[in-house]
């Protein structure tokens, strides 16, 4: 992509490279648009919807995900109207009844204002399903270890048929990328989603699925198992 | 046998006309999924072995879905000179005794539901008397004359022997059976004692409808490329290939002003051109045959019935797009489908018609099937397109557009069936032709899927700008039972509903939105006053909230929350603020989310807050169900609660000595209305069922 387009982001009138997405370039100018399942080193997958902003091209308004958006000569974007205001503050508040424990979201909310929410799960959970650890899993790692199963509410994060993934090498990107600490190390363990076939030595096998050996069980151990896999040698 | 050239056409036609009008009796039987769920398939049996024992020469042949589904299952008998008669809601016994009295020449009278004396072959715009052997009258309104003019060119190798139009019902076959039996008669003639049956224009389920997409569902058997061939098949192809460019192909598309008939309307013209435009070798088709929505079956009729019509409308659009092969995602869920698309897709292939060379012309274009497995969103054309795949059936966001970068990254055009089965006429007719028809900016006809609580219930395809009211009373013959028309739910879940005071709403693409509901694929789903509006918005936001992929938290987590406010409201446990609770949430999943199933499942909830909201305060408020449908569930609070007002009154009654039953009204119920015995049984056994 080349040459620059013009365009205007909350009543700035910026020069932007062309290719670009107005998140990119919003973020480049200072501007904050809040985002959960964006990370600068994927894909864009443009699902938690939180970085919708309203585009209004020859006068016709619409909403569109900043983050995918490409920039448009003579686009005019609005990042946080009172309308967006309004949708992220309930997009927000959904999130907060689903994940209430979860820290990231309750930053979010305390920073929209977002109260207690109107609609109460009789089930939580921390993940919000951005799909960052499966993406980073794919993407980065290139083990694609973990993936979605179910649909819907049902959604979840987990290693095919819920068995111990042998495509997974341990390297504990997915908690490192987990924004909300839904795949923590020591759930790693117990959730039997690391898992390392062949592995001799400390390792425990795992209570589900025998046939895959699990390693070490604490967080610190497992540090010092992945150094010295990576670079040979243990680092404390 | 491969056809290349116009006369080999026109030698496919003059077979198909030999079965499809031949000169002997011909009985047919709608075998399309709804005449087989009506029993047509013990009635096709009952006449086989019926002709069979008594010896009688008469050819049986299945046809598609002639849309009169209230009527199936549906036999229809042609004898030679004689004009075409339907049977309704015939029986075996009943077929069996068609089959007789054909033979014996004494037609049973009984149960006869309309009479077809003239066809119009809609392709070349002309129409013919059934059996006439005359010369066909052309309408002569704007005709593209191209392949079907020159077929009437006497210069030309016209098989169909002496006939000049080329256009004869019956061709005359070679075997000396001409000039036998009834079928001398120049004229139809309706014998006088079936003068008194309706012709097929005059039955009201028909009389307004216009049959474009439809045309040759219940006339054809679905199975024979020739009849297909017959009826103008093909010719607009061989037009499309020997004649015009793909920038006039797009032109002629573009005049027609045919929007996209999936749901969201966009100009088809318009869609192709972006897809020529883009830059790429590899360019493909896609037809959407993933039809989900409830109680509409449009395309799998389409499919079941002329499934050639949608290669045929695919194969134009690939000349015109640059595309070299297409695909059609079709639910796992119509087998009948799927089976009458693969047979059509390998006679076509034999023919010469798709693949390697069309029609001589150098083209090619192959068609593969993608078996969908059961997830609505996939009828999203990104989630399709990741579908056919072999990814995960779920939507991306756009851009870049599948015209820029679609299948496997290559610039696609996707169509659905509908709109794929209006592009033979299109090409055939002219774009200016189709653009006479239906409204400012909606153009066209379309095809609706009528079912509820009508009368007449079935598929019926009606030009742009119609009104509801016309559909309703006039086509649908009325609400069931002398009820009380209600609303009208257009689009399915994606969809909203339409209340009374908007049945003189006409119906076309803006209007319908402007009314909260939309076009949609073309569901529509009459409803009386004994159904309950909070119950129904229910009802599709169980089925959305069942069928989001789950990807983007506005959908995922909107549409469960929303679905479980409004059980609870149905079950009597709404709070005040309820309403304007599913109202903002409405209005921010429609707003946030990815893909359109998101972004349209709020409308069966805005629509029925916006035209019943009386019924949600009801439910709120007084606790009930205004039309007693939905079921009251009572909290564990709540029974304690009633229990011991029971135990009050028990105890009081027993102080006055007064006689009577244990039978305590619940004093959550309205007072003064009179509830139901069976509904005080159930009340008392979902209180039973909670203190267990």
């Amino acid at each position: 992509m080349q040459g620059n387009v013009k365009i205007r982001i909350d009543g700035r009138d910026l020069v932007a490279e062309k290719g670009l997405t107005i998140l990119e370039v919003s973020r480049q100018a200072g501007i904050e648009i809040p985002t959960l399942c964006f990370d600068e080193a994927l894909e864009p997958y443009a699902a938690c919807r939180l970085c919708v902003v309203e585009l209004s091209v020859k006068g016709a308004k619409r909403f569109v995900a900043a983050c995918v958006y490409p920039v448009e000569e003579g686009a005019e974007v609005n990042t946080c109207t009172d309308e967006i205001l309004l949708h992220r503050r309930l997009l927000v508040e959904l999130y907060l009844a689903r994940s209430p424990k979860a820290r990231k979201i309750k930053e979010l909310a305390a920073k929209l204002s977002v109260g207690e929410p109107r609609y109460r799960f009789e089930e939580t959970h921390n993940c919000i399903v951005c799909g960052l650890c499966v993406r980073a899993c794919n993407e980065i790692v290139g083990a694609s270890a973990i993936g979605f199963s179910q649909r819907g509410m049902k959604r979840k994060v987990e290693p095919p048929f819920r068995r111990g993934s042998a495509a997974c090498i341990s390297c504990g990107t997915c908690t490192t990328i987990c924004p909300t600490e839904a795949i923590t190390l020591k759930e790693i363990d117990q959730v039997k989603s690391v898992h390392v076939a062949g592995e001799e030595g400390s390792a425990v096998p795992c209570s589900v699925c025998a046939e895959f050996e699990v390693v070490p069980t604490h967080p610190d151990d497992y540090m010092g198992w992945l150094s010295e896999r990576v670079s040979g040698k243990r680092v404390k | 046998m491969r056809i290349r050239s116009l006369e080999d056409l026109i030698a496919a036609k003059n077979r198909g006309l030999a079965t499809l009008y031949p000169h002997k009796a011909k009985i047919m039987v709608g075998m399309a999924s709804c005449g087989i769920a009506s029993g047509s398939r013990a009635v096709m049996k009952a006449l086989q072995d019926e002709v069979r024992r008594i010896g009688f020469d008469a050819s049986i042949s299945p046809i598609g879905c002639i849309g009169s589904c209230y009527k199936e299952p549906l036999v229809d008998v042609i004898r030679p000179g004689q004009p075409r008669l339907t049977y309704a809601n015939v029986t075996p016994a009943a077929a069996v005794d068609i089959a007789e009295s054909l033979a014996s020449g004494r037609l049973r009278k009984e149960g006869l539901f309309t009479r077809i004396e003239e066809d119009e072959n809609l392709v070349d715009g002309t129409r013919v008397r059934i059996s006439s052997g005359k010369a066909a009258v052309s309408t002569g309104e704007g005709s593209a004359s191209s392949g079907q003019g020159t077929a009437g060119n006497p210069s030309r190798r016209d098989t169909g022997a002496s006939d000049s139009s080329g256009q004869r019902m019956a061709s005359e076959p070679s075997d000396g059976s001409r000039g036998t039996g009834a079928g001398r008669s120049s004229e139809a003639r309706t014998p006088a004692e079936f003068a008194d049956i309706p012709l097929f224009g005059e039955v009201p389920f028909f009389k307004q409808q216009k049959r474009i997409v439809l045309r040759n569902c219940g006339v054809i058997n679905p199975d024979s490329i020739d009849e297909y061939i017959a009826r103008g098949g093909y010719f607009a192809l061989h037009k499309a290939l020997k004649e015009l460019s793909p920038e006039k192909v797009i032109e002629e598309v573009k005049a027609s002003g045919l929007r996209g008939r999936g749901g969201a309307g966009f100009p088809t013209g318009v869609k192709w051109q972006l897809t020529r435009n883009a830059t790429g070798d590899v360019k493909y088709i896609i037809c959407n045959a993933d039809e989900g929505d409830p109680g509409a079956y449009m395309d799998r009729s389409v499919l079941e019935g002329d499934p050639h019509s949608v290669l045929e409308g695919m194969t134009i659009g690939a000349f015109a797009v640059g595309a070299q092969e297409g695909y059609i995602y079709v639910r796992a869920e119509y087998p009948l489908a799927i089976e009458k698309l693969q047979l059509a897709i390998r006679q076509a292939e034999e023919c010469g018609l798709l693949g390697e060379d069309v029609l001589g012309s150098g083209f090619n274009f192959r068609v593969s099937l993608s078996k969908g497995a059961g997830a609505f969103v996939c009828g999203e054309e990104t989630a399709l397109m990741a579908a056919i795949e072999g990814r995960v059936g779920e939507p991306r966001p756009r851009p870049p557009f599948p015209a820029q970068s679609g299948l496997w990254g290559k610039p696609t055009n996707i169509n659905n069936v509908e709109t794929w089965a209006n592009v033979p006429v299109i090409l055939a007719r002219g774009g200016n032709w189709y653009a006479q028809i239906g409204t400012e900016k909606s153009k066209g006809t379309k095809v609706f899927s009528l079912v509820g609580k009508l009368n007449n219930s079935g598929l019926i395809e009606v030009p742009m700008g119609i009104s509801l009211r016309d559909i309703v009373y006039s086509i649908g013959g009325g609400i069931t039972d002398g009820g009380k028309f209600k609303a009208v739910q257009t689009g399915g879940p994606s969809g909203g509903f339409i209340p009374e005071s908007l049945i003189d709403l006409p119906v076309d693409y803006e209007r319908l939105t402007e009314a909260g509901a939309i076009m949609g694929s073309g569901g529509m789903v009459v409803m009386d006053d004994k159904v309950c509006m909070v119950d129904m918005a229910r009802f599709f936001l169980t089925f959305t909230a069942a069928e989001s992929c789950g990807k983007c938290a506005p959908c995922r987590i909107g549409t469960y929350v929303m679905n479980e406010t409004l059980a609870r409201i149905c079950e009597g446990q709404g709070r005040e603020g309820d309403i304007e609770f599913l109202e903002k949430l409405a209005h921010t999943v429609k707003a946030l989310s990815l893909c359109g199933l998101g972004q349209t499942a709020p409308n069966p909830v805005l629509t029925t807050i916006r035209y019943f909201r009386h019924e949600y305060e009801t439910h709120i408020r007084d606790k009930r169900c205004p039309a007693k449908v939905c079921k009251r569930k009572f909290t564990p609070e709540e029974i304690a609660r009633l229990k011991e007002e029971a135990a009050q009154k028990r105890e009081a009654l027993k102080g006055s000595e007064a006689p009577g039953s244990g039978e305590q009204p619940s004093p959550l119920k309205s007072a003064g209305k009179k509830q139901s015995g069976a509904q005080t049984r159930t009340d008392k056994k979902d209180a039973r069922k909670r203190k267990d």
